[in-house]
């Protein structure tokens, strides 16, 4: 297997883009990935979006968007894992060009979802679990987290403050993010008193519905370094699934897919949690990153509440989580979000973060998860 | 979204609770597979759950999704019945204040939702206290 | 011989009490519970219809019947509020029971004499021999249309009844209907609520019938009031039930262990077959149990049963009427009645 490096980036502010349809959003942000590598012909590309089906009716993207981006006739690949379609489409990527099949590949996210009402965008993310056991009971996603998130109370005495205090870190980075759809400060009171959602998550535990793409350009590392650019490898990838159902987890609280495909990153990087300098994790609720720090091994089984609480995991604590606000501060489209953590820690690794700049960010994680812990693709990359 | 079809498939789980054992690792699962989730072994035999269980997990629903926009906010949980096996269901009759984990309830057949004014009915379970 | 293996009822939790109503639409409450002699009704959550609730109130009575569900032959639901136009509520129910493929059933329709219709039908078919088990089932989600007298009584309940020839619970004595075109109170299809004639449903409708079929089947078995240990009429209210019972010449005592309606409401074609079965449950062995049901259009059935002394064995089998009328109850307000009734407009 060849090594491979992230030669390009490109991402736009995320928001409610009532402008843009989805192949804007899409273009605009691939076209600023091959501005950012320098080239203009791509070998293959992969397409990560939930459900452009649901949200605007849109089925074979691949075809749709690889014409849009004047790369006729080019492979083009649109791949799903619900809200980990990102990630997947960086690993699938990754694997192309590591084989040997391809040299540049694009990788990105898409996702337009205010097309819909809210009560239809609900629904296309519930898709996201079990329709017929699940979804027939009238469960949501912040539902299933909301089942979860009270099963972690329980069992580990984590609090309502202590979720909150996730929402607000990750605001408080987000507010140093230009590209992010709410750059601004929250406190711990707003999110406890915002609307109700699914006891005991509020509005405020929530990430929102968003339109937003993000592209990363990908290639043999030895191309990368003949280009005299920084070299950020991608060193390390794990992928994983568990039930889809979250009533037939063994254990409601523990994430075992985001376990299983760290494990494989760290070993296939050769890496231990306390190697990363900084992490960007799926924090679609605020209990996600919680549990997520656990699986990662950033915190002990049981004590992310407390870890977030003491501070571990804020920008300048000693395990920076979601420097780039997160899902809760940058938003959610949820194809996209699995790449907007690689363009993030891309970002770090170069040293281009500006306010939100982890000092000395040499080496990243981006754990990127799908429906309520059903799928989980992680990747680690590595400044040269 | 149910077609009818699709509803009508399911109905033995959504009326009966019918779900398989495995006639080789033992255990009871639900909703019927071809596989055992445990021991993917294929030898397996029809059951019924159990209709009486306790409450391991629940939240209140207060965003609906389209299906149940008028039936917000409704409480949902994950609920292990007698012989170990969990589903996911709706808790009602019963005050949001007096769900507990751990609390007793039982099978009740319910409607869940109607495919909008002129759609079938769509029935099937939930649980309601089990007062003893 | 032939009769009841197996009752049971159902009555969804919430309640509204008169005065609730009153305050909305600016009646005299005190008037309308003296003069309907009640003082709340039974409401179904958006979640219950005439199928859910007969579904539970036969999973009642397949607990004293105690018998395989596959072998009930015929399933007959008799309600005014099929939740179904085209499409049987009895395909449901059968199927949640576990009692397909191998059943006949056919939904019943007369204002609030269809449940005891699909007994009377049911009952026979495990005379004629024809079937092993048959199932009768009143049940409704009456509407009453809203400011409309109706409105304080039209309430929701079931009751079921599994027939067989062994193991019975109270046999059946004997049959009677009593029958004639009179329209005092229908529904035009495509029509959300019923229409009514005001005082018209009394005397030629109400007490015409009920006291022809009661003198009817008294009169066939060469029996009279004082025979009777118990009594049930078709409750729309309070008083009708006493009044025709004094007309009859029954006292209070045989009719107030069926009477259920001022804390119930009327349950259309749950209302007397719930009656019954609240009546069952008190019942000793040897008690003569005479019910006579009552639908608009209109007419009456009237059923002799006597108990047996398996009564005692299977009480306690399954909850008993009177407890699910006064537990756990959940009072509404009117808007969310108004709500869980559908009676608020809302863009389509």
């Amino acid at each position: 297997m060849r090594d491979v490096a992230v030669i390009g980036i490109g991402m736009t502010k995320w928001g409610e883009l009532w402008k843009q349809s989805l192949r804007d959003i899409y273009v605009e942000t691939a076209l600023l990935a091959l501005e950012d590598a320098g080239i203009d012909r791509i070998d293959s590309m992969y397409i990560g979006s939930m459900s452009s089906g649901l949200f605007v009716g849109q089925e074979h993207i691949a075809s749709l968007l690889a014409d849009y981006l004047g790369q006729l006739p080019v492979p083009a690949t649109r791949v799903e894992t619900a809200c980990a379609s990102g990630g997947l489409a960086l690993r699938l990527g990754f694997m192309e060009v590591a084989s040997g099949m391809s040299d540049v590949v694009l990788a990105s996210g898409v996702e337009k979802m205010t097309d819909v009402g809210g009560d239809e965008a609900t629904y296309a993310l519930g898709t996201a679990a079990d329709q017929e056991y699940e979804g027939y009971q009238g469960i949501t996603f912040p539902g299933l987290y909301a089942l979860i998130a009270r099963a972690h109370m329980q069992k580990y005495g984590t609090t309502r403050e202590q979720l909150a205090k996730v929402a607000v870190k990750n605001h408080h980075n987000g507010s140093k993010n230009p590209l992010a759809q709410y750059p601004f400060e929250i406190t711990v009171d707003a999110v406890i008193n915002s609307v109700k959602v699914a006891d005991p998550l509020n509005i405020l535990d929530c990430s929102p519905i968003t339109d937003g793409a993000a592209a990363v350009i990908i290639c043999p590392a030895d191309m990368a370094r003949k280009m005299g650019k920084p070299l950020i490898k991608v060193t390390g990838t794990g992928h994983a699934t568990d039930t889809i159902q979250l009533s037939q987890r063994k254990d409601i609280t523990w994430l075992e897919a985001t376990y299983q495909a760290a494990k494989q990153a760290y070993a296939m990087a050769d890496k231990k949690p306390k190697d990363i300098d900084l992490f960007e994790v799926h924090d679609c609720f605020t209990i996600a990153e919680i549990c997520v720090t656990e699986a990662l091994g950033i915190a002990p089984k049981g004590k992310g509440g407390e870890a977030v609480e003491a501070g571990l995991t804020a920008m300048d604590g000693k395990i920076p989580v979601n420097a780039s606000g997160g899902l809760k501060s940058k938003g959610h489209p949820v194809g996209a979000t699995g790449i907007a953590q690689i363009y993030e820690i891309t970002k770090q690794l170069r040293g281009e973060a500006g306010e939100r700049q982890v000092k000395d960010a040499r080496i990243g994680m981006a754990q990127n998860m799908g429906g309520s812990g059903g799928s989980c693709v992680v990747h680690i990359l590595e400044r040269e | 979204m149910s077609t009818p079809s699709r509803y009508w498939r399911e109905i033995p789980q959504r009326y009966r609770l019918e779900a398989n054992k495995c006639n080789k690792c033992g255990i009871t699962f639900f909703p019927p597979r071809l596989l055992c989730p445990e021991c993917k072994n294929r030898d397996l035999e029809k059951t019924k759950l159990a209709q009486k269980g306790e409450v391991i997990t629940y939240t209140i629903i207060r965003v609906p999704p389209a299906q149940f926009s008028d039936q917000a906010p409704y409480a949902i949980g994950v609920i292990e019945l007698e012989e170990g096996t969990r589903v996911t269901g709706q808790i009602v009759d019963c005050a949001f204040d007096d769900i507990k984990i751990g609390m007793k309830v039982k099978f009740e057949f319910r409607k869940l939702f109607e495919e909008g004014h002129a759609g079938i009915l769509c029935y099937g379970y939930k649980f309601v206290p089990d007062y003893g | 011989m032939e009769g009841i293996i197996g009752y049971g009822a159902y009555i969804p939790r919430n309640r509204i009490k008169v005065e609730e109503i009153a305050k909305v639409w600016g009646t005299d409450a005190p008037s309308y519970k003296k003069g309907l002699m009640l003082e709340e009704k039974s409401v179904p959550s958006p979640d219950q219809d005439t199928i859910t609730m007969s579904v539970e109130a036969t999973k009642n009575a397949l607990k004293r019947a105690k018998i395989d569900p596959a072998d009930i032959g015929a399933v007959y639901i008799g309600s005014e509020s099929h939740p179904y136009a085209v499409k049987p509520s009895g395909t449901v129910v059968a199927e949640a029971l576990g009692a397909t493929p191998e059943v006949h059933t056919a939904d019943f329709e007369f204002a609030c004499k269809a449940g005891t219709e699909g007994m009377f039908v049911a009952m026979n078919l495990v005379k004629a021999g024809v079937i092993k088990f048959g199932l009768g089932v009143g049940a409704d989600t009456s509407q009453g249309a809203p400011g409309d007298a109706l409105e304080y009584s039209a309430a929701a309940g079931a009751a079921a009844f599994i027939f067989g020839n062994d193991k019975i619970v109270a046999k059946i004595v004997d049959t009677y209907a009593y029958m004639t075109d009179t329209p005092d109170f229908w529904r035009r299809e495509y029509q959300y609520y019923p229409q009514h004639g005001g005082r018209f449903t009394g005397e030629p409708a109400y007490f015409k019938h009920v006291t022809g079929a009661a003198r009817g089947i008294m009169q066939n078995n060469d029996m009279k009031p004082e025979d009777f240990d118990y009594v049930i009429f078709h409750q729309p209210n309070g008083k009708f039930p006493f009044r025709v019972g004094k007309m009859l010449g029954f006292k209070k005592e045989q009719i107030e262990p069926g009477w259920l309606v001022n804390k119930l409401g009327n349950t259309y074609s749950g209302s007397s077959p719930l009656g019954l079965a609240a009546t069952l449950d008190i019942a000793k062995s040897g008690d003569m149990v005479l019910i006579v049901s009552y639908g608009s259009g209109a007419g009456s059935d009237a059923f002799i049963f006597e108990v047996t002394d398996r009564i005692e064995e299977v009480r306690n089998l399954a909850p008993l009427t009177r407890d699910l009328l006064d537990k756990n109850k959940n009072y509404l307000e009117y808007g969310e009645y108004a709500k869980f009734r559908h009676k608020i407009r809302k863009a389509d």
